[in-house]
């Protein structure tokens, strides 16, 4: 345990330098798009910024000063957005998460359910209608999906907001805040979530039926137990192994996987602020976001193994 | 008629006007209210003297004030100066302060800001006030509500360069001794303006609220405005639909979404609101390489550009041609005793022969501004390719771009400029051999290089009189017509969409970049 631990850390702190090299490879900095926004620059202007975003210093310099500083948990200062990155990264986390962790939890259930059910009556119309809504979403462009959310259920049925976190001005405080915020969750949540449902609808179909040719499955049915019980204790449980791994994928992904749902929906997570720094060459916020990312990432890859082994107890953390 | 005269404004004009609105229409406006506007992107910041790009003037200008404003003529207005003479020469600029004004914190303003914001923070933060002010020698605080400008020589375009954006004024008991870049203050500005930062939450919305110290009585009338951050440009347009924001400013949805959102039922759309900066879009040519330092290659691009086209398809309407090197609003601009290239496909192929271009491809940098631009670089890489010239198109994003032109690293490459109403404050800029320098996409890029060029820019920006200056500027139209450094394409005319309900939304030459004291909400 503790070795893999370690090996994680040694991971992340080589994900940080290779993208510093990475983002440094991109053309252009945030200089240069700062004074192009700008309108009109000058090289005193020109110059007062790069002294100011320390980028007139060799880039080994500068690789070394951020290594050091990530190693005391110091991913720096955005000089564009005049913060430094932690809070930043820090404000926008909490509408990620309650973004990005109830499409997790949504995908997984339904996911989960139909794919159950869709091979418990294979071969039937139930069978085929989850698989023909499964892969018509599975294939239908995120983009595209969320526009049409918004133009349906915003713009001409009114029903629910299609833009930001919570009603902006209205004053809502404790319940009624909450209520507004679970509106306002329910289109980007959906969207981002009707993609992996279809994913794990598939797989947990395939695993299930898989699993039901097994000897063990037709054994515990020549012993007669009772059909769910077979489905459920037999059956599902072992078929639930991809579907975790996936799952732990998915989970990694979380903090930086939602950037065109964010956009779309004016949701200020953590994805358009990759984006946005992205665009703008603001280094250090980028290679912040990058950071925890990765963190996140090698998190849920131990979580995953942790889960693999309170679900089937014949698999062994390695040590 | 001598300028100077004009200048000499009084007291008695500020009767007549306030902010640019008769105040008969002020006064109808209902008090009270809410304006939700969208802002594309999210600014970096809202000190004005530090960061100039669009979305933090069009904030910021609620927030800040200049000496004086513009009308769509650039005629100056007054705004914090009430009144300002000038000697004979147009060497010695008086300017009188209007009388308690207070800053946001409760602080007078007075003359010593006015000297602090121009003479200390902005020569050392503001790139174009720093070449704007080149001709001045001194600022003084003569008493605290008059200021002195004392130039070395007569600035042609003086009187022109004390907007909002241009020369914002700054607290001085905030900054004066401080590390101007990264003063704590910068993250909660103070200004003179109608409207204060009430609350930022970053990646939603930007808050305003009403002054209630403001220096014009009963203004502004509206108590809030909400700047919402909606990144994709699809959605704006949905949110401008479903009712969630009523002010959309111009570059903000694609073009072809403006016409239809014009017009769903209580729908505006003005493109007033953009005559100061004249934004003009040319076609820029790198004059250092060969077949583009030809002049013959350059006027073939001028006859094979099928500007109408651009205008009317990837455009919508809201752009029209353009005729030369100044935009059809800023001053001295002449399209009648210039040369004129209409589209002219067989002109192009024969000057092309002429000027020995062999069918090299050659690389074409779009602007990565969106769909509307990439639109506008396809119909310009298909005239081009239909006149003979091959093509290859760059991709890039915008920091990409921008690091090409510092560079120097195209062939050809889309940009647009803001001209400032005056040539001297905007065109010279583009074309003077002073101007070339690496390291900014908005100097001289193309690397043209004339003498007599150079001593007309420079003639017609020492000069006062608006005669000669119209003289000296016709022939340089002239010439840059002939010679051709850039292609140039069109003017913008940046549509501004609202609902209907609200009034007075543009009251300047500057528009939405000025601030919103004057709007209301029916």
């Amino acid at each position: 345990m503790l070795t893999r631990v370690l090996q994680g850390l040694a991971a992340i702190l080589l994900i940080a330098a290779v993208n510093f090299v990475l983002v440094r490879a991109a053309p252009g900095d945030p200089v240069s798009v700062l004074a192009g926004e700008a309108g009109a620059s000058d090289a005193q202007f020109v110059a007062q910024l790069r002294t100011q975003f320390e980028l007139d210093r060799p880039i080994t310099t500068q690789l070394a000063n951020y290594l050091g500083r990530v190693a005391r948990f110091d991913l720096g200062y955005s000089y564009r957005q005049q913060q430094p990155v932690l809070k930043l990264i820090v404000e926008r986390l909490p509408a990620t998460l309650l973004l990005t962790g109830s499409a997790f939890a949504l995908s997984l259930l339904f996911g989960v359910t139909l794919g159950a059910l869709s091979a418990r009556r294979a071969g039937t119309w139930v069978d085929s209608g989850i698989t023909v809504v499964a892969l018509v979403f599975y294939a239908t462009p995120l983009y595209w999906l969320a526009l049409m959310a918004v133009l349906i259920f915003t713009v001409q049925l009114d029903w629910l907001p299609g833009f930001g976190f919570s009603t902006v001005g209205a004053g809502l405080r404790g319940w009624a805040l909450a209520a507004d915020i679970a509106r306002h969750l329910v289109l980007p949540a959906l969207t981002l979530a009707l993609f992996y449902m279809a994913v794990y609808a598939r797989m947990t179909r395939a695993a299930m039926l898989e699993v039901a040719q097994m000897d063990f499955v037709k054994t515990a049915r020549a012993k007669g137990v009772r059909p769910g019980r077979i489905l459920r204790a037999h059956v599902l449980r072992n078929a639930l192994l991809p579907v975790i791994t996936l799952a732990g994928i998915q989970a990694g992904g979380m903090i930086g996987g939602a950037v065109l749902t964010e956009t779309v929906f004016a949701w200020p997570g953590i994805g358009r602020l990759m984006f946005d720094a992205l665009l703008q060459r603001d280094y250090s916020l980028l290679l912040g976001t990058f950071l925890v990312t990765a963190a996140m990432a090698v998190l849920f890859n131990l979580l995953t193994d942790l889960v693999y082994t309170v679900v089937d107890p014949r698999i062994e953390l390695a040590s | 008629m001598k300028r100077r005269n004009l200048i000499q404004w009084g007291a008695s004009a500020t009767g007549l006007t306030l902010a640019g609105v008769p105040l008969h229409l002020l006064a109808a406006g209902k008090k009270g209210g809410v304006i939700n506007a969208v802002v594309q992107p999210e600014p970096p910041g809202l000190m004005l003297g530090i960061t100039q790009n669009g979305p933090t003037q069009m904030i910021a200008g609620n927030i800040y004030e200049g000496l004086l404003r513009y009308d769509e003529n650039i005629t100056p207005m007054p705004s914090l100066a009430t009144s300002w003479t000038s000697n004979k020469e147009g060497t010695v600029y008086t300017f009188k302060l209007k009388p308690g004004v207070l800053w946001h914190d409760g602080k007078p303003f007075t003359a010593d800001d006015v000297v602090f914001s121009a003479d200390v923070f902005l020569r050392k933060t503001h790139a174009r006030l720093r070449a704007n002010l080149a001709a001045v020698e001194s600022i003084k605080a003569l008493d605290p509500l008059t200021v002195e400008f004392r130039l070395k020589y007569p600035f042609g375009p003086f009187i022109g360069i004390f907007e909002v954006g241009s020369m914002p004024m700054l607290p001085k008991h905030i900054y004066d001794g401080t590390d101007f870049l990264t003063n704590p203050a910068n993250a909660t500005p103070i200004g003179t303006g109608p409207f204060k930062l009430k609350e930022w939450v970053k990646g939603s919305y930007i808050q305003l609220v009403a002054n209630d110290k403001y220096h014009v009585k009963d203004v502004p009338l509206v108590d809030s405005i909400y700047f919402h951050v909606i990144p994709d440009a699809a959605s704006r347009a949905a949110a401008f639909e479903s009712g969630k924001v009523d002010l959309v400013p111009g570059g903000a949805v694609e073009y072809f979404d403006v016409q239809r959102l014009a017009k769903l039922p209580g729908a505006a759309l003005t493109t007033k609101g953009w005559e100061f900066f004249a934004p003009h879009a040319w076609l820029w040519i790198n004059n250092r390489k060969a077949p583009m330092n030809q002049v013959k290659f350059r006027q073939a691009v001028m006859h094979a550009v099928d500007r109408e086209a651009i205008c009317k398809v990837a455009w919508q309407g809201f752009a029209k041609p353009a005729t030369g090197p100044f935009n059809s609003h800023i001053k001295f601009h002449n399209s009648a005793d210039v040369a004129k290239y209409p589209r002219n496909i067989d002109a192009a192929k024969k000057l092309l022969a002429e000027a020995g271009y062999k069918g090299e491809t050659l690389r074409m940098l779009p602007l990565p501004y969106g769909e509307t631009w990439a639109r506008t670089a396809e119909i310009v890489r298909q005239n081009l390719l239909q006149a003979g010239i091959k093509i290859e198109m760059t991709a890039t994003d915008v920091a990409g771009w921008n690091q090409k032109l510092n560079e120097w690293d195209y062939d050809l490459a889309f940009t647009y400029v803001y001209q400032y109403g005056d040539p001297a404050l905007g065109v010279a800029r583009n074309y003077t051999s002073a101007n070339i320098a690496k390291g900014s996409p908005f100097n001289n890029v193309e690397g043209y290089s004339n003498p007599k060029i150079d001593e007309l820019f420079d003639a017609g920006a020492k000069e006062a009189d608006p005669d000669k200056r119209k003289a000296i500027y016709l022939q340089t139209q002239k010439i840059l017509l002939d010679e051709v450094p850039v292609a140039w394409l069109f003017e913008i005319n940046f549509p501004t969409l609202y609902r209907a309900k609200l009034s007075n939304i543009v009251s300047s030459g500057i528009g939405l970049n000025d601030s919103l004291s004057g709007a209301s909400v029916a």
